[in-house]
C-alpha cells in the first residue's frame, strides 16, 4: 500500500511538472511550431492525469481527440499562416494581463485549500473505484466480492453504472444537443473554408 | 496526491492559459491558450468526480461518473470550437495576410 502511494505520488509530481512546464512553454516560447508541439505534450500529460484518477475512457478520448486531432490541426494552422519572423508577439497590456490570472490563481488556490470537501469515505471508495475503472471493460463476479458488494441488488447497480449508459439515459438531451452542435460546426467550417467566391 | 494538489495543478493550467489568451496577440497562440484552459477545467471536473462524494451516492452509485460525462461533453465542444476557430483564422489570413489580433479591425465601424 505504501509503495503504491509512493508510486502514485511520484507519477503525479512528474506529470504536474510536465503539464505546468509545457503550458508555460506554450505561452512564452516565440517559435509557434515549438509551442504547438509543447501543447501536444501538455495534452499527453493531462491524459496521464486522467489515468491516475481512474478515468481511463477519458484518457483514451483525450489522446484521440486532443493529441491526435487538435494538435495536428494547430500544426497545420501554424504551417499555413504564420510569418515565422514575427512569431509570438506580446499584447499591449502586459502588466494587466499578468496581474489578472495571478489574482484568479490566488483566489482558486485559497478556495481549494480552505473548502471543507465532503470526500468519499473508505467503504464507498472501493465501490467508486470499481464503477469508475470498470465502466470501460465490464465488471466480473470475481471483482465484486473483494470490493464489499454483497447483495445482488447492489451488484446490479454497480454493473449497470457506466459512461455509455449514462449518456443514453440521464444525459440523452445534452448528447443529442452535442450531435447538433457538431453538425453545425461541420457546416460552419465548410462555409468558412469555401470563402466568398465559392457561393 | 490529493484533491487539493490536483485542483491546484488544474488551476495553474487554467491561469497559464488565461495569461496566454490575454497577453499574446497571435490568434493561434490565443486558441492554444484556450485549449489549455479547457484542459484545466476537465482536470478539475475529473478530480472532483474522483474524490468528492456526490449527493445521491447512496441511492445511485452511477452518480460518481457525472464529472467524467461532463468532461466528455467539454471535449466535444472544444473540438467543435477549435475547428471553427481555425476556420476563422484561415479566413482572416486570406483577407488580411496577418494573424495578429491587434491588426484585426474588419468589424470596426
Amino acid at each position: 500500500m505504501f509503495l503504491q502511494d509512493l508510486f502514485q505520488n511520484v507519477v503525479f509530481w512528474m506529470l504536474a511538472a510536465v503539464a505546468i512546464g509545457g503550458a508555460v512553454g506554450v505561452v512564452v516560447i516565440r517559435d509557434l511550431f515549438r509551442s504547438a508541439l509543447l501543447l501536444a505534450l501538455v495534452f499527453i500529460a493531462v491524459a496521464g492525469f486522467f489515468v491516475l484518477m481512474s478515468a481511463e475512457f477519458l484518457a483514451v478520448v483525450q489522446v484521440l481527440i486532443y493529441v491526435g486531432a487538435i494538435s495536428i490541426l494547430f500544426i497545420f494552422a501554424v504551417m499555413l499562416t504564420t510569418d515565422v519572423r514575427r512569431g509570438n508577439l506580446p499584447n499591449r497590456l502586459p502588466v494587466l494581463a499578468l496581474a489578472m490570472p495571478a489574482l484568479l490563481l490566488a483566489v482558486m488556490v485559497v478556495t481549494a485549500v480552505s473548502t471543507d470537501w465532503r470526500l468519499i469515505t473508505g467503504p464507498e471508495q472501493e465501490r467508486v473505484n470499481l464503477v469508475q475503472t470498470q465502466s470501460v471493460n465490464g465488471v466480473s463476479d470475481a471483482t465484486l466480492e473483494p470490493a464489499g458488494v454483497s447483495s445482488p441488488e447492489e451488484g446490479r447497480q454497480v454493473r449497470g453504472a457506466g459512461i455509455a449508459d449514462l449518456l443514453i439515459s440521464d444525459f440523452v438531451l445534452p448528447f443529442e444537443a452535442a450531435s447538433v452542435l457538431l453538425l453545425a460546426a461541420l457546416i460552419g467550417a465548410l462555409a468558412l473554408a469555401r470563402g466568398r467566391e465559392g457561393t | 496526491m490529493s484533491l487539493e494538489s490536483m485542483l491546484i495543478v488544474a488551476a495553474l493550467l487554467f491561469c497559464v492559459g488565461l495569461y496566454g489568451a490575454l497577453a499574446r496577440s497571435n490568434v493561434i497562440t490565443v486558441l492554444m491558450s484556450i485549449e489549455l484552459m479547457f484542459n484545466g477545467v476537465n482536470l478539475t471536473l475529473v478530480a472532483l468526480a474522483r474524490y468528492v462524494a456526490p449527493q445521491g451516492i447512496q441511492e445511485n452509485i452511477a452518480s460518481v461518473l457525472t464529472g467524467q460525462v461532463f468532461a466528455m461533453f467539454i471535449i466535444t465542444v472544444a473540438a467543435a470550437e477549435i475547428a471553427l476557430g481555425l476556420g476563422i483564422v484561415f479566413a482572416m489570413y486570406r483577407s488580411t495576410e496577418t494573424v495578429d489580433l491587434t491588426e484585426a479591425a474588419q468589424l470596426r465601424n
